[in-house]
């Protein structure tokens, strides 16, 4: 990315929310740097966002680019499989 | 979860986060309690280490040498816990300032400074520091004169970056903890340059 | 590929011009330039391979390589003294 067009640098910042700072927190033990047992490592992680749609990676926000990543990641490692990720979703789409 | 009052669908994103960790909890990968520590930990992590580090360097000749020559090392000799962080820290002078970014992506020293900002992860920052540094610079209210050259740092691979900023004028006789608040987390990454506060402040303990 | 640094603080490389696949940590901007190492860092597992799930051993030796950014960019308009510094895996040095 470095060198090509952009915009200006927009500074706003604000709080991250939870469900993102979840996101995070389940990238440093996945990786393992907070203790627990090292399931993947953050080069999987980048290889994955690397590998999204350009429109899409624009698209997103960073913890979305991230969730993916990490899910795909989690799915590569045989850690969950697709199955149990769509019965998941279904489950947890059908709350409230 | 916190109440929003009116229904609210979770979006594709953050239903992938939930089931994610929820398969996780069940399979027994990742603990509720391990994520809620983690997400304790980086909410409370702001620059202070990073800062504390700086004001060390202003008043210890010899803990700058330290800091410049193993940065890692500086940082757990303060007591700060940086497990694999291998940091490099760059000083400002009159001949040089620094810089740095993650063009590939976000690498940025967490443990030191907390969650980097969006702008830091932003496609123009990333884009156009490299390129234009200046430029960029002078977006951020900082302009560096033309016979100061400009290191960028791209942080692409193993190593993490902390700029060393200089210490402003007219803190002569400055405690460590004061010298310390004047280092913001822009001035870590080298974006901004430590400033006197304009009022003064009130007395704190 | 070893483990064994092969180059000197000070010594002028050459970044390799390629563009395969898989994950690189060698960014786009920087293949096909010159510049001069400025440090040795260590040597790290490849992360190519980390990213494929393999342990990227033997590590390979990574420098902090210094280019004069005039030198980089068509038409830089800094000063001809700003540099940028980049880790450069010695397998990408030519």
């Amino acid at each position: 990315m470095g060198g090509l067009p952009a915009g200006k640098v927009k500074r706003t910042e604000h709080a991250y929310d939870d469900w993102q700072l979840r996101v995070d927190a389940m990238m440093m033990l996945l990786v393992g740097v907070v203790g627990g047992k090292k399931r993947m490592t953050v080069d999987e992680l980048r290889k994955n966002i690397e590998s999204l749609p350009p429109a899409d990676y624009d698209k997103m926000g960073y913890y979305d680019r991230w969730v993916i990543s990490l899910t795909q990641t989690m799915i590569q490692r045989g850690v969950i499989t697709t199955d149990d990720l769509a019965r998941k979703m279904a489950e947890v789409g059908k709350r409230k | 979860m916190k109440d929003l009052g009116a229904y609210r669908p979770l979006d594709y994103f953050q239903l992938m986060e939930v089931s994610l960790r929820e398969l996780l909890v069940a399979k027994g990968v990742v603990t509720d309690d391990a994520i809620k520590g983690a997400m304790a930990t980086m909410r409370a992590r702001g620059p202070e280490r990073g800062a504390a580090m700086v004001a060390r360097a202003w008043l210890d000749p010899a803990y700058k040498d330290r800091l410049l020559a193993n940065g890692s090392q500086a940082a757990e000799e303060l007591g700060f816990e940086v497990p694999g962080l291998k940091l490099i820290v760059v000083e400002n002078t009159p001949q040089q300032h620094n810089v740095i970014v993650c063009t590939l992506c976000s690498c940025y020293p967490r443990m030191l400074l907390g969650i980097p900002p969006e702008w830091y992860k932003s496609r123009p920052y990333r884009s156009r520091v490299v390129r234009e540094p200046r430029k960029v610079l002078a977006e951020f209210g900082l302009r560096i004169p033309a016979k100061v050259p400009i290191r960028v740092h791209d942080s692409n691979a193993d190593m993490r970056y902390l700029v060393l900023p200089m210490r402003p004028a007219g803190t002569q006789g400055w405690s460590e903890d004061r010298l310390a608040a004047t280092v913001t987390r822009d001035c870590l990454i080298g974006v901004a340059v430590p400033r006197i506060p304009k009022q003064p402040k009130s007395r704190k303990s | 590929m070893g483990s064994v640094p092969i180059f000197s603080v000070g010594d002028r490389v050459r970044v390799r011009k390629a563009a395969p696949l898989g994950h690189i940590r060698t960014p786009y901007y920087i293949r096909g330039h010159e510049g001069v190492v400025e440090r040795y860092c260590g040597a790290f597992p490849n992360p190519e391979e980390l990213a494929q799930q393999r342990d990227g051993l033997p590590a390979q030796p990574l420098y902090r390589v210094r280019f004069r950014q005039k030198d980089v960019w068509p038409g830089y308009r800094g000063s001809a003294a700003d540099v940028i510094e980049i880790e450069i895996f010695q397998h990408w040095i030519e």
